[in-house]
């Protein structure tokens, strides 16, 4: 059972998400709207110096098309920034450990990861890339691949409350006040409360300490590409390895970790990102790291309900996201602290003691967050598209595993990636909207907007193409060697650990079922093209929607119009989601942890 | 024309199943994306089954053709459901038929009777042809009357028997093809070419031949269509899923591609997919049951959208006549009196007014209507320019009119209007009558108060629209205390008073401008412009060519009050779609539940405890489940013919029924149905 410290911990979480969900809310919409926020007298001369810098005198109204291209051509450039400094790293300061140039696939799949907001990671942060990459390209892509998330978000916000008009705002100045007004504040704030708490943030070259007592441990061995070598039966050989020294990693930590939190990008400054002490030493870092995984998707909720004047349609889709999230964290929570009957039948004690023994399922967890703060942050990580981790997701009870996979699989929608979240639960609301308008008996409408084919379309794609290619790569790798030469498991958790990688880079959430060796050059390049057609298609999809939106008349509701902030209307948008979430992707969670849990509970007599 | 067809009329079942094979046609198949991956997947495994019978198939060759069989049968019902909705239009249309049979055209060299005519056939007749028909002919196309009056019998068109009067230079003036003329000659000239009468337009509407997919509709398709793509790969993944798991378990067998069509057939949106265009072609086919003829099935959807209705005070909400209700004598004058002077002075006017006049005294005062020529009167009749009627008698000039009239006319001879008498004008104007004041010579006797009389039910109806959000708009030339009267009698939600045709028109654009979607009525050509702004637009068959035009919805009884049954049509069209759309979906769940655990138990025994409906074996299982979504489409053509019941609550409450029925229902009703299907296969031995 959940001790009450346990349920506490969870209580206090939500209580204080909550609570900053009106503040913040209200603020991103004052800037949006060009209205004073309190922070213009600091920001708006920083503001008018970049656009004067960038030669953006008097920024135009854009429409779609123009808020597209400047969006693509944007990150474009980021893709190109991002694979450059990787690729000539070598040649760039701070760089103590000289580690080489990162190889062209790897760099390609890094830097499609962080321009996506995905911040998958096939590279150790500690053992490939120098502080500059860290800084240059990774946390630079951690604040911009957020303001284009937000950017286009307020531009379907605004598709749908501005009426008889093309224009959507102006990308560049979305983007900017995203990063100005809202990031970097926020940032720079949670950085120096993480730092105070022991995160580092310093240049130095990693030390060399001596162990008190040797350590040995087994591990993979790689050859000299790095790759796992495999027996002739196709499991990976492992090594028996002792040392007495230690290299500890050293970095600008703090600075990433902070926007790696608040944008839901989850790149780890360390390979095994926050369940490193450098990355997360204590339970109130963990707690505001964890908080800041859900703390803007969950404001832009009530952002959007403010920017629609009507605060009703916010809560409507915050309460929803909720509903969501609460069972999937539930069972994770209820499963992972029940544990493992393979342990219990160890004679393991899986019954938690308050405040001495957590319980559960441990492994792959720290000790220092136990079960319940493993088990929400897992549900809070993929719920949104952050994907970071303080504990590994490979390593849960294969029910408790599937949580973090259906999140995911249900489109990053419940909270979701910062602005990609909303505009995906926006898509989900235009499709119910559109099947409980039919019964109703009137052409459905959204905030006044008739939803007509060419919305159809749009909303139909953005829903329906991810799961599409989610299950046609991870099919792909399921029969090709290129796909299961990198499974450290075989058997169905090998086949959960392929379709995760697949679902994770997908979706842009970033987190992994760490058993797949993900370094290989046939993840890298698949996997990389899939972040940026997911993403970037979707949000085509999400900018034409808008664009046909903004054209549209408003019609005046009656009491024949379908509410859309009703607790009937918030049960229609749960079930729709669930269930495309369930059609889409039940058979293959079927065969991968549902039959695994199955078969675990079948082998130990439940 | 609008004969109720039963839905279980033998005839029409009987060409439905002949059309049902016959739409297998690959060419017609393609028109519809779902039903054509349940062709293709029908062939592949028919494919399959003779690789089967040649001795190397993936599964028993019974096996194979029981699905195959089935998935053939989804196709056939599918194409039923549609040639069933055909056939009603269909049997719709042979009644028109009839009216459109050759007919032999008197065509007239000048628009003069007596000018030289040549008979030529109906079928030659071109816009701007003239023709004459006399007594008994019928009339060869559409066209309007350019000279001469004659009674018309339209029951081809309308059903109504009664004939109606149809002459030139009025609101009356268009005729229709395959009418006939019962007395008296008219002067047509043609406006349509041939193939283009609207007869010829109701024949192609109701078969379903020319029916375009409207812009929901398409919308809807989209998403069957997405969703079908979704689970093409859903089931196409499965394979290789399938490979890796009988490789990692050393177990079973690779799933076979007879199940995974038939997974996919089952997942696959068949049911709304199978019976979209019956919806359609149903929701046109209630149009005509209603006596009204749809232009195009886009009106139809968009009545159901309509969220302010206009409506001419007129025939739809008054009973259109003015009537009598009370005789208000001048100060010092006897009521009986009054009664008899307004009686005499109406006794010839044959307007619905005089004759309420006469009526009214009749039965309150018991005065009986003389005979005016025994009396020796005259009957004086109404003129714009003095804008009274009356009777002269010997020695009595009784004399009734509008309150200025009677003032001048009493004026001229010396006398005034007693105060007293112009109160009760004052009273009556404000109350929204219309005061009639009678006068014998110099005398005013008093004041008639003639009231519109508003239709019965009228106002429950309006409540009821208010209910699902329509807003009332009620358009008269009245002025705006008799306008105010009415609209709180009739409780229309707003009123526009003193209108003229062209206000009509500016209060749709205004309305329309602020984002409402407006449906009105109209029959004069005046009422044309209005009609062909307004989102929906009715036009009563008997008026002008030019309205019916602008017009997108005819009503043949020429009732305005029609338009609340066109509105609820249109919903109810949208629900049925909405409701089987959501029932689909939901039916999929349980199709997992069936199929997941028979396909993979030999891979994972684990998985039977997905098994919940206990099925008896795994052919069984996907049988079963592969039955229930063939038959359900069967099982639910009476739904999607007739519409799903409509009641007349708001948006909330209908969303809260139709959740529960079909998306509740939809959930449950799979389980229990594969169960059945199950248990009697196996009762007969037949897995």
């Amino acid at each position: 059972m959940i001790t009450g410290i346990g349920l506490s911990q969870i209580a206090l979480y939500f209580l204080v998400l909550l609570l900053c969900v009106k503040p913040l809310g209200w603020y991103m919409a004052r800037v949006y709207e060009g209205k004073a926020c309190g922070l213009d007298r600091l920001c708006h001369p920083l503001e008018k110096l970049i656009y004067r810098l960038c030669n953006l005198r008097s920024p135009q109204e854009m429409n779609w098309k123009q808020y597209l291209s400047a969006m693509l051509i944007f990150n474009l450039f980021g893709v190109l920034a991002v694979y450059l400094i990787q690729r000539l790293q070598i040649h760039l300061p701070w760089n103590p450990q000289a580690f080489p140039n990162v190889a062209p696939d790897l760099a390609f799949n890094t830097a499609a990861s962080f321009v996506t907001n995905t911040n998958w990671q096939a590279y150790g942060g500690e053992s490939s890339l120098g502080y500059a990459t860290q800084m240059l390209a990774l946390t630079v892509q951690n604040f911009l691949s957020a303001a284009t998330g937000l950017a286009l978000v307020i531009a379907l916000i605004r598709g749908l409350v501005q009426h008889e008009t093309s224009h959507l705002g102006n990308f560049w100045v979305d983007t900017v006040r995203s990063t100005l007004y809202i990031l970097l504040p926020l940032s720079l704030v949670l950085a120096l409360i993480l730092s105070s708490q022991g995160l580092i943030q310093n240049f130095k070259p990693y030390p060399k300490i001596s162990l008190l007592t040797p350590l040995r441990y087994v591990q993979a061995k790689t050859d000299a590409a790095g790759q796992t070598l495999q027996d002739a039966k196709g499991n990976p050989l492992m090594e028996t390895i002792q040392s007495g020294t230690q290299e500890l990693p050293m970095g600008p930590v703090a600075s990433q970790i902070a926007i790696k939190q608040l944008g839901t990008n989850g790149g780890g400054f360390f390979n095994t990102n926050s369940a490193y002490p450098y990355e997360n030493p204590t339970p109130l870092s963990n707690f505001l790291e964890m908080l800041a995984i859900l703390l803007l998707p969950a404001a832009l909720c009530y952002t959007f309900g403010m920017m629609a004047n009507d605060k009703r349609q916010g809560w409507a889709l915050l309460l929803t996201m909720f509903l969501l999230f609460l069972p999937f964290m539930s069972v994770a929570l209820v499963l992972e602290q029940k544990g493992n009957p393979a342990l219990a039948a160890m004679g393991i004690d899986s019954v938690a003691e308050a405040a001495t023994y957590p319980g559960g399922n441990m492994e792959g967890k720290e000790t220092r967050f136990g079960i319940i703060n493993s088990a929400l942050w897992a549900a809070a990580t993929t719920a949104t598209s952050n994907g970071s981790v303080n504990a590994m997701h490979d390593s849960f009870t294969p029910l408790a595993g599937l949580v973090p996979l259906w999140l995911m699989h249900l489109g990053e929608v419940v909270f979701g990636g910062i602005g990609s979240g909303l505009y995906g639960m926006l898509m989900l609301v235009i499709l119910t909207v559109f099947v409980a308008g039919l019964m109703v008996g009137r052409t459905p409408e959204y905030l006044g907007k008739k939803i007509e084919p060419y919305e159809m379309k749009m909303a139909a794609v953005a829903v329906l193409l991810m799961p599409m290619i989610v299950l046609l790569l991870t099919g792909l790798a399921s029969v090709s060697p290129l796909g299961t030469h990198s499974i450290a498991n075989p058997g169905t958790h090998g086949f959960s650990e392929i379709l995760y990688a697949f679902t994770s880079m997908g979706n842009n959430n970033g987190s992994a079922f760490a058993g797949l060796n993900a370094n290989t050059p046939f993840y890298n390049l698949v996997g990389g093209l899939e972040m940026l057609l997911l993403r970037f298609w979707i949000a085509i999809a999400t900018l034409a929607l808008a664009g046909s939106l903004v054209r549209k008349k408003r019609i005046p509701s009656s009491s024949g119009t379908l509410t859309t902030h009703t607790p009937l209307f918030i049960i229609l948008l749960l079930s729709v989601t669930l269930i495309i979430g369930a059609l889409t992707f039940f058979p293959v969670l079927a065969l991968g942890p549902i039959v695994e849990q199955l078969m675990l509970w079948g082998h130990y007599g439940y | 024309m609008a004969t109720k067809i039963s839905i279980w009329d033998l005839g029409i079942i009987k060409t439905a199943i002949r059309d049902s094979f016959l739409k297998l046609n690959p060419r017609h198949q393609i028109r519809n994306p779902v039903m054509f991956t349940v062709y293709i997947g029908s062939l592949l495994t028919s494919g399959l089954f003779i690789q089967a019978c040649l001795g190397t198939g993936e599964a028993p060759a019974s096996f194979i053709f029981a699905i195959t069989l089935w998935l053939w049968f989804t196709l056939l019902f599918a194409n039923f459901a549609e040639a069933m909705a055909e056939g009603r239009g269909k049997a719709q249309a042979q009644a028109l038929r009839k009216a459109r049979r050759e007919i032999q055209a008197k065509k007239l060299a000048k628009a003069d009777k007596n000018a030289k005519t040549i008979l030529v056939p109906s079928a030659s007749l071109r816009a701007g042809d003239l023709v004459l028909v006399e007594t008994g002919d019928f009339i060869p196309s559409d066209g309007e009357i350019i000279e001469g009056i004659a009674s018309v019998n339209e029951s081809a068109i309308t059903g109504e028997s009664a004939p109606v009067i149809r002459e030139s230079g009025s609101d009356r003036n268009a005729v229709t093809g395959g009418t006939q003329v019962i007395s008296d000659w008219i002067i047509v000239r043609i406006t349509t070419n041939p193939g283009e009468t609207f007869i010829d337009r109701m024949i192609a509407l109701v078969e379903g031949a020319k029916r375009q997919k409207t812009p929901n509709e398409i919308a809807l398709t989209i998403l069957l269509a997405a969703l079908t793509l979704v689970f093409l790969l859903v089931c196409a993944t499965l394979l290789p899923f399938s490979f890796y798991s009988v490789g990692a378990m050393k177990a079973g067998k690779v799933i076979s591609i007879t199940v995974l069509v038939a997974l996919f057939v089952c997942l696959a949106p068949t049911t709304i997919g199978g019976l979209l265009s019956a919806i359609g072609i149903a929701g046109m086919d209630r149009m005509i049951q209603a006596n009204v003829i749809a232009l195009s099935g886009r009106a139809v959807e968009a009545a159901g959208d309509i969220d302010t209705l206009i409506l001419d005070k007129t025939g739809t909400i008054t009973l259109g006549n003015r009537q009598a209700t009370a005789f208000i004598p001048a100060e010092g004058v006897n009521v009986e009196t009054l009664a008899n002077a307004a009686q005499l002075a109406s006794l010839a006017d044959e307007t619905p007014e005089g004759r309420s006049i006469v009526v009214l005294a009749k039965e309150k005062y018991g005065l009986r209507g003389r005979d005016l020529v025994e009396l020796g009167a005259t009957f004086i009749p109404f003129t714009a320019q003095t804008r009274m009627s009356g009777a002269n008698l010997p020695g009595r000039q009784i004399r009734k009119g509008a309150a200025e009239a009677i003032e001048s006319y009493v004026k001229d001879l010396g006398s005034s209007v007693p105060f007293s008498v112009q109160k009760s004008v004052d009273a009556i104007a404000r109350q929204g009558g219309t005061p009639l004041v009678v006068a014998e010579g110099k005398n005013v006797l008093g004041v008639i108060h003639l009231k519109d009389i508003v239709k019965g039910g009228i106002r429950e109806r309006f409540a009821q629209l208010r209910q699902m959000g329509i807003r009332t708009i009620m358009v008269t030339g009245d002025n705006p205390l008799t306008a105010a009267a009415i609209a709180a009698e009739a409780g229309v939600d707003d009123f526009l008073a003193n209108s003229k045709p062209e206000d009509k028109l500016k209060l749709i654009r205004r309305l329309q401008a602020e984002g409402h979607l407006v449906a009105m009525t109209g029959d004069g050509t005046n009422d044309a412009p209005a009609l062909a702004q307004a989102d929906v637009a009715v036009a009563m068959n008997t008026g002008t060519q030019a309205a019916k035009e602008a017009g997108n919805l005819v009503d043949l009884d020429s009732n305005p009050t029609k338009l609340l049954e066109v509105v609820e049509i249109g919903k109810q069209l949208l629900m049925t779609r909405g409701s089987l759309t959501t029932f689909s979906i939901a039916n999929d769940v349980a199709k997992y539940f069936a199929i997941l655990p028979a396909a993979f138990a030999g891979t994972y025994p684990a998985l039977n405890a997905l098994n919940i409906m206990r099925l008896s074996s795994s052919n069984s299982a996907i049988l079963s489940a592969v039955i229930f979504n063939a038959l359900i489409i069967v099982f639910l053509i009476p739904l999607a013919l007739r519409g799903v019941a409509y009641h007349r609550m708001s948006a909330t409450r209908l969303l809260r029924s139709n959740v529960l029925v079909y998306g509740l229902g939809g959930l449950l009703v799979p389980f229990i149905g594969i169960k059945i299907v199950d248990l009697l296969l196996a009762f007969f031995g037949l897995t």
